[in-house]
């Protein structure tokens, strides 16, 4: 397993409210810490802001390079100048996730105690953190801490919230608790409740985390350890549910590792002897095993915990006697709701069930299931037809809000033909 | 834009809500937003054309009228088009029903079945007639219910449908001639097109003072 480098201090940007927030659960959480990244520039008007949510795993670096990993950010190919979610034209807000490991506050955050107030700095390293005493947390409350940093920065409304997958719930959680501060929502691979199956696999994913004997009870910081193995497990199995039969088949099939290969049989069919019986054979293998040992480098077992029950509480009926309508009715927002048809872990029928629910509610809505092969992570690869939805759906809806220049910077990007084929 | 969509588009007060059921490439909804001031929607079954309505900034969903309309609440709309597919839904008359519950009016559009040339040629040739509206073999079409405009008719009497307006108009889109007699709009009519209301509802003279308020609005809180 590779080394963990998640304790090195990364200095992200963040906002502070020291008043905290009120929780789902009953709990008031303070001070809360929100670490966000913004893109582009605020119009005078600050009419022009989209905050885009992340999903499970996801983080505030949504367009740059990831400080801690390295690598580009998660929707670097969406957001951008000249990109469907265009940086140009639009003040881009992502923030890490309340319960999150990437600058906001989480499990892993100093736990305030009776023990001396913490000063300003917020360093003091003998802080204990949260970590499985840290209250239960929901989709909703992660909205609420964005809320919060929304009007922190001084937005009254916001022109559009975008997300992904948790992020659509996200997105669907801030139409329904703050309608008049959404001009237009993009719920992308995402369902207004979280089903038993993918309850299941959470439950699995946490299944596996406890069960590493460097879990320690939750408090594996006590004796420096990291349940990497478990979490790497839990990112397997859950890596598995982003992906489909197609893809997997597509970028792996059968195909055996060649050092797994004894030297003097070049065909597939290998003697079990001459072979390691659970090394890794099979390409697939190697992939999800690389999957699992890069994500337990910058994720936090206990945020994985907090975050997958944050889903799992996900459930906009529950309020309404089972009707996903309710929370928005007389709702002003104008909704895109987007699937891809090869996801299994958000099927198209949740989006149906969806989009049916805010016709109940008369919203303005549009909905396209995007045909591809690559699952539910469709969302963060190149899919041509994704990336026209989402650049046309949010020029039509600028040109609704009266966002100056959206007409002719969009028959400007017609005239390119970058938008029409 | 087709000139029956120009008609359909004559039929519509500015500044109403509008469902077009069938909405294709967007062209009609994104004419009465831009000339009507319309809030106008569609639903569409093929998913590239949705696609590409979405993606150029129209409201646009994936969905069908047999299956879709019943999840739009009363009077949410104050028109629904179907244009030219009534012929091709599974359940034509509870279609029209869901029309008249989530709108005010409903405008429909159909291929005429009793046109002459498809009776002379089923008369003739004692086989499924072939035109240039009727193109697709009996067992390949979609168009699974047709009927002519006197069938249409008579539908409507029996729902307690009021007919508004109606005119028959040839497959390019021009207004016909023969408006005034539904005998000779039947014979020679290629496509009708209808705008409907309930029985009980306004007369011709004040259908153009449609209600712009949301009925929707009024369940809130």
């Amino acid at each position: 397993m590779d080394q963990t480098d998640i304790s090195a201090p990364v200095e992200h940007d963040r906002a502070v409210f020291p008043d905290g927030l009120m929780l789902d659960c009953g709990t008031v959480l303070a001070p809360v810490e929100i670490a966000y990244r913004t893109y582009g520039v605020l119009s005078p008007d600050r009419n022009n802001a989209i905050l885009v949510c992340h999903a499970l795993t996801g983080d505030q670096y949504l367009a740059e390079t990831h400080p801690v990993t390295g690598r580009k950010g998660w929707w670097d190919r969406m957001v951008g100048p000249g990109k469907p979610i265009d940086t140009n034209r639009f003040f881009v807000i992502c923030s890490n996730v309340l319960g999150g490991c990437m600058g906001s506050t989480g499990p892993r955050s100093p736990r305030p105690s009776a023990i001396g107030a913490q000063d300003d700095s917020g360093a003091a390293p003998v802080a204990e953190p949260w970590g499985t005493d840290f209250p239960p947390i929901t989709i909703r409350d992660m909205v609420r801490a964005q809320n919060a940093l929304v009007r922190h920065l001084g937005i009254e409304r916001l022109f559009a919230v975008v997300g992904g997958s948790m992020g659509g719930m996200q997105v669907l959680e801030w139409a329904a608790t703050y309608p008049d501060m959404v001009f237009a929502a993009v719920p992308i691979a995402t369902a207004p409740f979280h089903s038993a199956q993918n309850i299941a696999f959470n439950e699995v994913s946490r299944q596996a985390i406890f069960a590493d004997p460097e879990w320690h009870g939750g408090r594996y910081w006590e004796v420096g350890a990291v349940p990497a193995r478990g979490l790497a497990v839990a990112r397997m199995m859950a890596h598995i549910t982003y992906l489909s039969e197609e893809a997997l088949t597509r970028k792996f099939g059968r195909r055996v590792r060649r050092e797994s290969m004894p030297p003097a049989t070049p065909c597939t069919v290998a003697e079990p002897q001459s072979l390691s019986l659970f090394g890794e054979i099979f390409e697939v293998e190697s992939y999800l095993r690389h999957q699992g040992s890069s994500f337990v480098r910058r994720f936090d077992a206990n945020s994985y915990l907090t975050i997958t029950r944050a889903m799992d509480w996900m459930d906009l009926g529950a309020e309404h006697d089972g009707d996903y309508g309710g929370p928005f009715a007389g709702t002003r927002t104008r909704f895109c709701v987007i699937s891809f048809s090869s996801d299994w872990l958000f099927p198209t029928s949740q989006s149906r069930i969806l989009v049916r629910a805010l016709n109940r509610a008369a919203a303005n809505v549009s909905f396209v299931e995007i045909e591809s092969d690559k699952g539910h992570d469709a969302f963060l690869l190149d899919e041509p037809d994704f990336d026209r939805t989402v650049r046309g759906f949010l020029s039509g809806a600028a040109e609704h809000a009266g966002l100056e220049c959206s007409v002719a910077k969009a028959e400007g990007i017609r005239g390119d033909g970058v938008v029409l084929p | 834009m087709r000139l029956d969509q120009r008609l359909i588009a004559g039929m519509i007060t500015p500044g109403t809500r509008v469902l077009d059921i069938g909405s294709g490439d967007g062209t009609l909804i994104d004419h009465l937003f831009r000339t009507r001031g319309c809030d106008a929607r569609g639903i569409e079954i093929d998913m590239g054309e949705v696609t590409r309505s979405v993606a150029h900034g129209l409201p646009v969903v994936h969905g069908d009228a047999d299956h879709d309309l019943a999840h739009y609440p009363d009077g949410s709309f104050d028109y629904v088009v179907l244009q030219r597919t009534l012929q091709a839904v599974e359940r034509p008359r509870e279609v029209l029903r869901q029309m008249l519950r989530i709108g005010r009016y409903a405008i429909v559009s159909f291929p005429n079945f009793g046109h002459w040339e498809l009776r002379l040629k089923l008369l003739t040739s004692g086989r499924m007639p072939n035109t240039a509206v009727w193109n697709t073999p009996w067992y390949a079409t979609p168009n699974i219910h047709p009927c002519t405009i006197r069938d249409f008719l008579a539908l409507c009497t029996e729902e307690g449908y009021r007919v508004h307006n109606w005119m028959a108009v040839d497959e390019e889109g021009e207004r016909a001639p023969w408006r005034r007699s539904i005998r000779l709009a039947n014979l020679f009519g290629e496509q009708a097109l209808f705008l409907l209301g309930k029985e009980s509802g306004e007369t011709d003279e004040n259908h153009h003072r449609v209600n712009t308020s949301r009925p929707d609005r009024a369940k809130k809180k």
